[in-house]
């Protein structure tokens, strides 16, 4: 993209933070791009905690022994080349992988402490908690205001539907925009406002955790811009799990970054979880050559 | 092999304008596709003719007929002028519409598991059941049904519906099926994600987009047990009488009447025939057009 279409294309939203994102974008050392850490290294608090977890696509293995601490009401970014299992990892930790057929999971993950594989445990009441963020916007062909109080709906939650619909919109910074045409169709909005829309119906159930499956990668970048936006926003409130495979993104919002790299095995490419720290530390001091080479772009 | 490769005459840039210049093969493509359209269009027009000679016939002999008597009186001796075919109207109507509440929700359910739900064995022995049931010639299935329940129960409406149903199955269940299909499955894991069961996703999303196309693959069925004879033969058998009865007494239809008037010798029996043919294939137009309707206005 050439100087002046970038100015151009920014100019109508320009707000300082954006123009140093979007000057940071083309700067050729990512190092001056990291989020300054404000968070303690040591996780204090884990939502997640995933021991020797690997996960099989029939019988094939896609991801092998990740162990992961994911520490409540931070932003953690899951980065790595295409295929290491990024997804599938995000996918364990609200049993989406269920649905999959011929998908299985060794090890165990934890959600607060409970077993989520544990044999009386409902998937169902696991993916009410912990709600989640598509790559393509996928919002259902149905009204704005429906598609928001579709999950509170589903649960019975019926009681203030209108306080709580707007609840949500409003925490996905999109309430401005849709709030009169909450009756129009939610496919009708633009490819940003879908997924932002995505977002609100995910806070409509007020979940404990989001997680995020490369959210921006199918939007322009001033829609990828208003999306990180929203996550710093949602920061604190909620915890959020990001899977990128955009460094400057991970980069510019997380607070931790976990970095996967393909492995091969018998054969076999496999996932596993190469470097997991503070992100100003994976990015400027990462221990492993593996994570440096993909970061500085040698790689992946 | 290289002269083709190497065109002798290189397609040199022409720079600005030249729009009008067109190189040898520009021009072959252009004479092909044009000859296509030629073809394809002589094809239809051939196929339409059949077609348009049907409906030219069946409506200029039909009209003659037909008239408010028609729709309200029975079938007099074949010889009499007058009278028409109520006692198959109602047979037809009376026979389609359970036939259509048998096989209809029956043949909804079983796509719903096959796509939903099965993934086992009983889905593999179902489909299978289904393609051959597409394939079987109706006078089997009129067949069978006089062996197994005829023979037993005695010609009736009940047994001409259970025919009709048989008929309809196949139908139902495989377009349904591809209706359930095209739903994307983004939409299945955005409701999953919210925590919805799967049931509550089939309800609540699947259906209610799959529900025109479904619609319209069932109005389909019913225009095909409409017209349907030989089943009717072994089943229903026919009747000069109006009959309101379930079972014990033969039942008529617009299709039975039409073969046994089109069988005799005398004109007046003939032109009710006609008439007959007229009104079912009316019947059958209107529920394909509104079958279209219904699909068009659903994809919009
Ligand atoms: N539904 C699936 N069925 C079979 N294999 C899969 C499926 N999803 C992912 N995989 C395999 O698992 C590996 C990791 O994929 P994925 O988690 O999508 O990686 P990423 O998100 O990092 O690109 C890949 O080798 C991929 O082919
Ligand atoms: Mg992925």
């Amino acid at each position: 993209m050439s100087e002046t279409s970038s100015q151009t294309r920014r100019a109508p939203e320009a707000a300082t933070p954006r123009i140093e994102v979007a000057d940071r974008d083309r700067s050729t050392d990512v190092t001056t791009t990291v989020r300054q850490s404000t968070v303690p290294s040591a996780i204090t608090e884990a939502v997640f905690e995933a021991k020797d977890v690997s996960v099989f696509y029939g019988g094939t293995p896609a991801v092998r022994n990740i162990d992961l601490k994911v520490p409540k009401g931070e932003i953690t970014a899951l980065i790595g080349p295409s295929g290491c299992g990024k997804s599938t990892m995000l996918r364990t930790f609200n049993r989406m992988n269920d649905l999959i057929p011929g998908c299985t999971l060794e090890g165990s993950i934890t959600y607060h402490g409970e077993d989520i594989y544990a044999d009386d445990i409902d998937p169902a009441e696991v993916r009410r908690r912990i709600g989640m963020v598509f790559q393509k916007p996928n919002p259902f062909g149905i009204s704005i205001y429906d598609n928001v109080a579709f999950g509170p709906r589903l649960h019975g939650m019926k009681a203030n539907l209108d306080d709580r619909v707007e609840q949500a919109l409003r925490g996905a910074a999109l309430w401005d925009e849709v709030k009169d045409k909450l009756g129009q169709p939610g496919v009708a909005l633009s490819g940003g406002q879908q997924q932002r829309l995505c977002i609100a119906r995910a806070i409509a159930l007020e979940p404990d955790v989001i997680l995020m499956d490369e959210p921006a990668s199918a939007l322009d970048p001033i829609a990828t811009l208003a999306i990180e936006d929203l996550m710093r926003q949602l920061r604190g409130q909620y915890s959020i799990v990001v899977v990128t495979h955009n460094m400057q993104q991970a980069a510019r919002v997380s607070d931790r970054t976990a970095f996967f790299s393909v492995d091969m095995e018998q054969g076999v490419r496999v996932g596993e979880l190469v470097e997991y720290d503070l992100t100003e530390k994976v990015f400027t001091a990462a221990s492993d050559p593996r994570t440096e080479a993909y970061i500085t772009g040698r790689f992946g | 092999m290289s002269t083709t490769l190497t065109p002798t005459t290189p397609p040199a840039p022409t720079g600005p304008g030249g729009l009008r210049e067109i190189d040898a093969h520009t021009r072959g493509r252009k004479r092909r596709s044009l000859i296509a359209r030629y073809v394809l269009t002589a094809g239809m027009v051939i196929a339409l003719i059949p077609l348009l000679m049907i409906i030219w016939t069946v409506a200029s002999n039909g009209v003659g007929a037909l008239g408010w008597s028609f729709f309200t009186e029975i079938e007099p001796p074949a010889r009499r002028e007058g009278g028409g075919y109520l006692n198959g109207i109602v047979g037809t109507v009376y026979m389609v519409s359970i036939a259509s509440l048998l096989a209809i929700p029956l043949g909804i359910m079983a796509a719903i598991y096959l796509v939903e739900f099965g993934h086992g064995w009983l889905a593999r022995i179902i489909r299978f059941f289904t393609d051959v049931m597409t394939g079987v010639p109706s006078v089997f299935v009129g067949l069978f049904v006089y062996a197994a329940l005829v023979r037993q129960f005695r010609f009736g409406t009940i047994m001409g519906a259970i025919g009709l149903a048989i008929m309809m199955l196949p139908i139902v269940v495989r377009s349904s099926e591809e209706m359930l299909k095209l739903v994307p499955d983004d939409m299945r894991f955005a409701s999953f994600g919210l925590g919805a069961r799967r049931w509550q996703t089939v309800q609540k999303v699947v259906l209610p987009m799959a529900g025109p196309g479904i619609t319209t693959g069932a109005m389909l069925a019913v225009a095909r047990a409409a017209g349907e004879t030989a089943v009717l033969l072994l089943t229903a058998l026919g009747s000069l009488q109006v009959v309101t009865a379930l079972s014990g007494v033969a039942q008529s239809s617009i299709t039975l009447l039409i073969y046994d008037g089109a069988k005799q010798p005398f004109d007046p029996g003939k032109e009710r025939a006609w008439a007959g043919a007229l009104v079912l294939m009316g019947f059958v137009l209107l529920l394909t057009i509104t079958a279209r309707y219904i699909s068009s206005r659903a994809r919009r």
